[in-house]
């Protein structure tokens, strides 16, 4: 048995954060039907990036939204909204996320959504809540990232505040509401009652930061200072950091200085024995640290360090990584088809269950693929005069 | 009122440092009671482990931060009659978390094939590092070296850079954050068929996924992903995403028109570009951008760019933030009191019924529940 089995999830939401989330859902075993604006759809799926489509979509549209089925619907036409009021009475979970007011003024808010079904789990997500100055700005990633101070935590000093190159602001929220619409369904399982779950991308990226937040809080509020070279964690002793070598770049965690001084035998790194210098003195530690690594090649270091049981890695991109058999053997790479028989490579959820991997070939849906079918399997009637609901 | 939804579930903690222990502080702050196993005299390794050398009492701010609203029960699995009660402890349990290395757990006794011996019920959660097999599998389970190994390094800092790793470990978090869905998704097919689970989660699994859409895309491609030479805000995106001196700070600039851009900041060199050469010929069009928002100030730039409905924000750190409404408005912090110390600190992000989930119980002491828990298995000194 799936682990959510017969949910059915009704998910209005569309780029990253909310379909993160309904993705992890039907990677565990949810019905999920995106309901998507006829014509367009989610915008997501005229995002191109990087120059790369498939089938005249954008290959992030694929991979976020793989697993999924597509119902199309006008939710400012009554007949629209009749009908997807008849899905929403069979579903257990609505999602979407909107800027707030949007769907009071379509009229699925929460109140409305739970007279229609009093045991609903209705999911949000916004970018910086429903109260506040900000309430109405753009839930953005990089905009998030900018707001929440997260940029002066990456890179070195003398650098630009660094934004991550990852959508992180939009993946942790799509986390966090998966997490909530999870705790609801089994407490809904247990008790019987539904619940409203909300999360902005501005408490997940707080969150996100709560250990380095929760420092500043009781510091005295000092602003964390990047290292200037080698910088790695602004709050993390010397060594922490990725270092060039002769030929690529090497990655060093917490060690203890002296014994790496003796193993790399580096003489200029001997003075610094007291490990109460390696953080204020993490910069003069890594320069003469990074002089000496670069001196020679990769292989080298990793032999003498790896052996000695010291937390090191090298630094690998995608063309080094795929060909690693630890990443080969994990087999993350999932082949999914869409209906008119295009075949994409993606991930696969991070998530095994009794040993086994979650799994799907179903691609992404084409916009409104699943219209006639789900009205089909749903009963849904056409007309507002018809009573059975 | 309703209750939190996970009153009632017992969740044991076999683990240490950030991984699990935040799993498991997600756990506590939805309403699960968190018991922390932890090695008599010194117990988890995080109570030592600091940053900025900041201490509420025996244990690090650090420790306080991850391991709040959890209780502490010491016991040494090496020796047989501790090992006896903790398999009373697990016959009463929910779920069982641990980030131990592999095998680990299996010489202690505790496998999961004896756990469920004793709990069929039982969900069985751990994190690794790389997994359970493989050349990788002995690694450690260390962020920074996750970062570099699974590709992330290159995403962040602009091409002109080497690899620049996030200052949080992402690694830690986001194996937690799967684990906890992993959890959350068995605990409800336990209440519909009875039956507990095995959860694995790695944190390399978890750092690919996490990288899904870059990772979707290389494979399409079969091209390494391209950080921008200056501004490099997401590897995929064209001009303008990224971040941007001005004359008096910053400002990020997210996707749009080009040519919407170009008339709202005055900028006639930008519309020599077509806008689909905004990927193509992104590191002209920003070095253009460059040097023309070095100009005026970031709210001067602010005010046009949102005036024109244009999605740009101000880059401020934690001191400017926490100043403003939007801050205040969310009530993120919260205080914890432990012993005769406050401590602040930030709530879970998740909202429930309308309600912020807030509660002051500090982390535990080693071992504080021993006696407790002792009783109430009914296991006498």
């Amino acid at each position: 048995m799936k682990l959510l089995e017969d949910i059915l999830v009704i998910d209005f939401s569309q780029f990253l954060s909310g379909p993160s989330a309904s993705l992890r859902l039907a990677d565990m075993g949810a019905e999920v039907i995106k309901v998507e604006r006829p014509g367009t759809g989610d915008i997501c799926r005229e995002l191109y990036v990087s120059d790369v489509m498939i089938e005249g979509e954008s290959t992030i549209f694929h991979a976020i939204n793989r697993n999924k089925k597509s119902y199309t619907a006008d939710l400012k036409n009554p007949d629209d909204l009749f009908k997807i009021k008849q899905l929403i009475a069979k579903a257990d979970v609505v999602m979407h996320n909107f800027r707030p007011g949007v769907m009071e003024r379509i009229g699925l808010d929460y109140e409305s959504v739970k007279e229609i079904n009093p045991g609903i789990i209705y999911a949000e997500v916004t970018g910086y809540g429903s109260e506040g100055e900000w309430k109405d700005l753009p839930g953005q990633d990089l905009l998030l990232q900018s707001a929440s101070g997260l940029t002066w935590l990456s890179n070195n000093n003398n650098e630009n505040p660094t934004p991550m190159g990852v959508a992180v602001v939009d993946i942790l929220a799509g986390t966090h509401v998966a997490q909530g619409i999870l705790a609801a369904l089994y407490r809904k399982i247990e008790h019987g009652e539904g619940a409203l779950i909300q999360v902005s991308m501005f408490e997940s990226i707080l969150d996100f930061q709560f250990e380095v937040l929760t420092c500043y809080y009781n510091d005295g509020r000092q602003l964390p200072v990047r290292g200037a070279v080698n910088s790695a964690h602004a709050y993390i002793a010397a060594p922490y950091g990725l270092y060039k070598t002769k030929d690529s770049y090497i990655a060093l965690a917490m060690t203890n200085i002296p014994t790496l001084a003796e193993l790399l035998q580096c003489e200029p790194l001997k003075q610094f024995s007291n490990s109460d210098d390696w953080y204020c003195k993490r910069d003069e530690i890594k320069k003469t640290l990074a002089e000496h690594l670069k001196t020679e090649p990769i292989a080298k270091w990793l032999g003498i360090l790896e052996k000695a049981d010291i937390w090191c890695a090298p630094v690998l991109n995608y063309d080094d990584l795929v060909k690693e058999e630890g990443y080969r053997l994990l087999e993350m790479e999932l082949k999914v088809k869409t209906s008119n028989g295009v075949t994409v490579t993606t991930t696969r959820c991070p998530i095994r269950v009794d040993g086994e991997l979650l799994l799907s070939e179903k691609g992404a849906p084409m916009l409104g693929e699943h219209n006639e079918e789900i009205e089909k399997q749903f009963g849904i009637n056409n007309k507002v005069e018809n009573t059975s609901r | 009122m309703n209750e939190l939804p996970l009153k009632g579930i017992v969740v044991l903690e076999f683990s240490q440092y950030l991984s699990g222990p935040s799993a498991g502080l997600r756990l506590a702050d939805l309403g699960a009671r968190v018991i922390k196993i932890e090695r008599p005299g010194t117990g988890e390794a995080g109570r030592k482990l600091a940053i900025k050398d900041l201490w509420v009492d025996d244990n690090s701010l650090l420790f306080h931060t991850i391991n709040r609203n959890k209780e502490s029960f010491t016991a040494n699995l090496k020796s047989a009659e501790d090992l006896a009660i903790i398999k009373k402890l697990i016959a009463k349990a929910d779920v069982l978390i641990h980030n131990f290395r592999p095998e680990v757990m299996g010489k202690n006794g505790l496998d999961y094939t004896t756990v469920q011996q004793i709990n069929p019920r039982i969900v069985y959660a751990e994190i690794s590092g790389y997994g359970k097999k493989g050349p990788w599998k002995d690694k450690p389970g260390q962020d920074l070296l996750l970062q570099s190994v699974s590709g992330l390094a290159y995403t962040t800092g602009n091409g002109s850079n080497g690899p620049v790793p996030f200052g949080i470990s992402i690694g830690d978090i986001i194996a937690g954050s799967q684990l906890v869905q992993g959890i959350l998704g068995a605990l409800i097919r336990r209440s519909k068929n009875g039956k507990g689970a095995l959860i694995e989660v790695s944190m390399l699994e978890s750092l690919l996924d996490f990288q899904f859409e870059l990772l979707t895309t290389y494979f399409t491609t079969h091209q390494q992903p391209k950080r921008s030479v200056i501004a490099n805000g997401q590897p995929l995106l064209g001009a303008p995403y990224g971040i941007y001196d001005t004359a008096d700070g910053h400002i990020a600039i997210a996707m749009m028109d080009i040519h919407v851009l170009a008339d709202t900041i005055g900028c006639d060199e930008i519309k020599q570009f077509s806008k689909t050469e905004t990927f193509s010929k992104r590191d002209e069009i920003k070095t253009i951008l460059a040097a023309h928002l070095h100009k005026q100030s970031t709210n001067y730039w602010i005010e046009h760019l949102h005036d024109a409905g244009l999605w740009a924000m101000n880059v401020l750190n934690w001191e400017e933030m926490t100043n403003e409404d939007a801050y205040q408005s969310l009530q993120m912090e919260q205080t914890i009191k432990a012993g005769d110390k406050e401590i602040i600190t930030t709530r879970c992000p998740i909202r429930i019924d309308g309600k912020r989930i807030v509660n002051e119980r500090p982390a535990p002491q080693l071992g504080e529940q021993d006696e407790k828990i002792r009783r109430e298995l009914g296991v006498v000194n």
